[in-house]
């Protein structure tokens, strides 16, 4: 046969296992509001730069009338491509090849890709739409999935690993996901759950809709375990776009660095933040008054409010941001807004991203419900990712930094590098009324007018310890700054962190409080 | 996934069940194929709740405090993001605000009210 001939061949195959599912399968995937495998491949990578690894696989099931099944590319397709000129290595499960169910050879193309990324040293996107284990495969698919959990583990902060959920992602398929280290998911498509609202129903007699158990809102506001949630498959490309071009390679890689810009007019430092420390504020426009271009990327934006973290560049350097957020629950440190800070804080470190850490807190969230639900145990985490941490850490107290919040928010006694106050910071063991009631209780007590006394030694109390002059005066801030000097600081210190060098005692690794 | 429970297959025994037969393992069917276990219950698993659906309409306290200020009435119609009322609670007055268009169908609080977490304060329709 001639060459040319071959060929010919070649491409009529290639357009074939391309088709995947067939066209009646597609058909059903776009009438599920669900662009196809491929498509959302094309769509996140930049144009023409996907090269295709294993389409000619083929599956090794033999049992259950199996063998003559033609599965195309066994359900997914995998290969390498760029973004924004950066490789990076990418599957997608594609759910219109049954179901996108993981068998033996599904499951050894994905592994193929992870061994590739973490060798090259660059991304791993996942893209998940798969209706759960081949079941005619039995613990060959169980066997895929076990591989594809230790590579992630293997992987996890080498590597930046992006999970997106488009579809159902169910059973042992989600503990992929939870390893990474974003989760995207998207309104009306993603379902994530160990077991679904069928097992629910017959073990508990619950009943409970896919959506309400495990849909985009409910991972992105309740359960913490998405970090980026999206109305549509497009909306959430771009914001994977974003994030990427915050993140390094590796972790042996520089950071993407971009030309500085200042940050945009509308965002005056000086006018955010009340006088009244009671008054609550947005502290993302105090970020963005920092970060060049106001270009703040948040991440887990609906969970744990009360603690915002994300990306954001100063003088063209990504750095992370860890801030206590005012206007949600006073912006207290809880069990879930702890853990949210603690895992960012890990990622950072391990990506080489310095940390900015922005405070105002009154300090631990008070209640039965918090202490049963272990509030020791999550709030230690954030002491633990601080102390851990040695990337630069920056740390710029607000206002409020009361108590166990001050330690634990990023203080000089973990080994901040940098800790500055504004004039306006309060930091001190509690809050004035508290602290006056304890030591003055029997001045207080015995005073003829009782209301009185206690103001009065509040106010004397917050006049002589709520600022923060007493903890500059033992060195652990270093400089009481203007908000308007704040960047300027910020930009600073970076660069005189940057090749910052200190090393632990030697051990295998530590034991934090998971 | 679709399993036909049958009259048979027993969901969770109830403890007087069990205590009428003197059981002390209570039967919980864990497969949908109607798989049964005998397991001892944990504290946690006999006192939860059932899940109810939320009903979007009722606005209930995130944090115990005391009501400083209540800005609204039945009747008012608000715009989403509209103050309704402010809750002063860990050294903060924070300011509970609605979460879309709505009307006040009731307000359960008045100033200077201190209530717990997860208290009903507000019916929006």
């Amino acid at each position: 046969m001639p060459l040319k001939k071959k060929i010919e061949e070649l491409k009529k195959m290639r357009e074939a296992v391309q088709m995947g599912g067939g066209e009646k399968a597609i058909e059903k995937q776009m009438a599920m509001g669900k662009m196809t495998a491929r498509e959302r491949i094309l769509s996140i990578l930049d144009k023409d730069s996907f090269t295709e690894y294993d389409l000619f696989v083929q599956h090794v099931a033999r049992d259950f009338d199996m063998e003559n099944k033609v599965l195309h590319g066994d359900g997914v397709i995998i290969g390498t491509g760029t973004m924004d000129g950066d490789p990076v290595c990418i599957f997608a499960q594609d759910f219109t090849v049954a179901g996108g169910s993981l068998g033996l050879m599904h499951a050894r193309k994905i592994t193929k890709i992870m061994d590739h990324a973490l060798k090259m040293r660059v991304p791993l996107i996942g893209i998940n739409d798969s209706g759960g284990a081949r079941i005619q495969e039995g613990v060959n698919s169980l066997a895929g999935y076990g591989e594809i959990f230790f590579r992630n583990t293997l992987s996890s902060g080498v590597i930046p690993q992006i999970s997106v959920i488009l579809g159902p992602c169910a059973g042992g398929a989600v503990y992929s996901p939870a390893l990474t280290d974003f989760v995207f998911v998207v309104e009306n498509i993603s379902k994530m759950f160990i077991t679904g609202p069928e097992v629910i129903k017959t073990v508990l007699g619950e009943e409970i809709s896919m959506e309400d158990l495990g849909g985009a809102r409910v991972h992105s506001e309740i359960t913490g375990n998405a970090h980026f949630y999206a109305e549509s498959e497009a909306q959430c490309f771009n914001q994977i776009k974003k994030l990427v071009s915050m993140l390094p390679r590796s972790n042996d890689s520089k950071p993407k660095l971009q030309k500085p810009k200042p940050p945009k007019s509308k965002y005056n430092i000086e006018e955010i933040v009340p006088g009244d420390p009671k008054q609550p504020y947005d502290i993302r426009d105090v970020i963005k008054a920092l970060v060049d271009d106001s270009d703040f990327v948040e991440v887990q934006e609906l969970w744990a409010q009360n603690m915002v973290i994300g990306f954001g560049r100063i003088n063209g350097l990504p750095c992370g941001f860890v801030c206590n957020q005012p206007l949600v629950l006073a912006g207290v440190l809880d069990v879930d807004s702890s853990d949210k800070a603690a895992r960012f804080i890990r990622y950072c470190d391990a990506f080489n991203i310095p940390i900015v850490t922005l405070v105002d807190l009154p300090g631990y969230l008070p209640g039965v419900d918090q202490e049963h639900a272990g509030v020791i145990r999550h709030g230690a985490k954030v002491l633990y990712a601080y102390s851990e941490a040695t990337v630069p850490k920056l740390t710029l107290i607000i206002r409020k930094a009361y108590g166990g919040g001050y330690i634990a928010m990023g203080s000089r006694h973990l080994r901040a590098d940098f800790v500055f106050a504004w004039p306006g910071a309060e930091v001190a063991v509690m809050g004035p009324e508290g602290a006056a009631n304890i030591i003055f209780r029997k001045e207080i007590s015995s005073a003829e007018d009782p209301e009185a006394m206690r103001k009065l030694k509040v106010k004397e109390y917050r006049e002589k310890f709520a600022n923060p002059y007493v903890a500059a005066a033992k060195g652990y801030v270093d400089s009481v700054i203007e908000p308007s000097e704040t960047r300027k600081m910020l930009i600073h210190a970076i660069d005189v962190a940057k090749d910052k060098a200190i090393s632990g005692p030697k051990k295998k690794h530590g034991v934090p409080p998971f | 996934m679709s399993a036909k429970r049958t009259k048979k297959d027993v969901m969770v025994n109830t403890t007087d069940e069990c205590e009428k037969k003197k059981l002390k393992c209570k039967t919980l069917v864990i497969q949908e194929h109607g798989t049964k276990y005998r397991t001892t219950f944990n504290k946690k698993f006999e006192n939860r709740k059932h899940w109810v659906k939320p009903n979007p309409n009722n606005v209930f306290t995130f944090i115990p405090g005391t009501i400083t200020d209540v800005c609204v009435k039945p009747g008012d119609k608000l715009r989403k993001g509209d103050k309704m009322l402010v809750l002063e609670a860990m050294k903060m007055l924070n300011s509970i605000e609605i979460s879309r268009d709505a009307t006040i169908k009731e307000v359960f609080v008045k100033k200077g009210d201190r209530i717990p977490k997860g208290h009903l304060i507000i019916e929006i329709e």
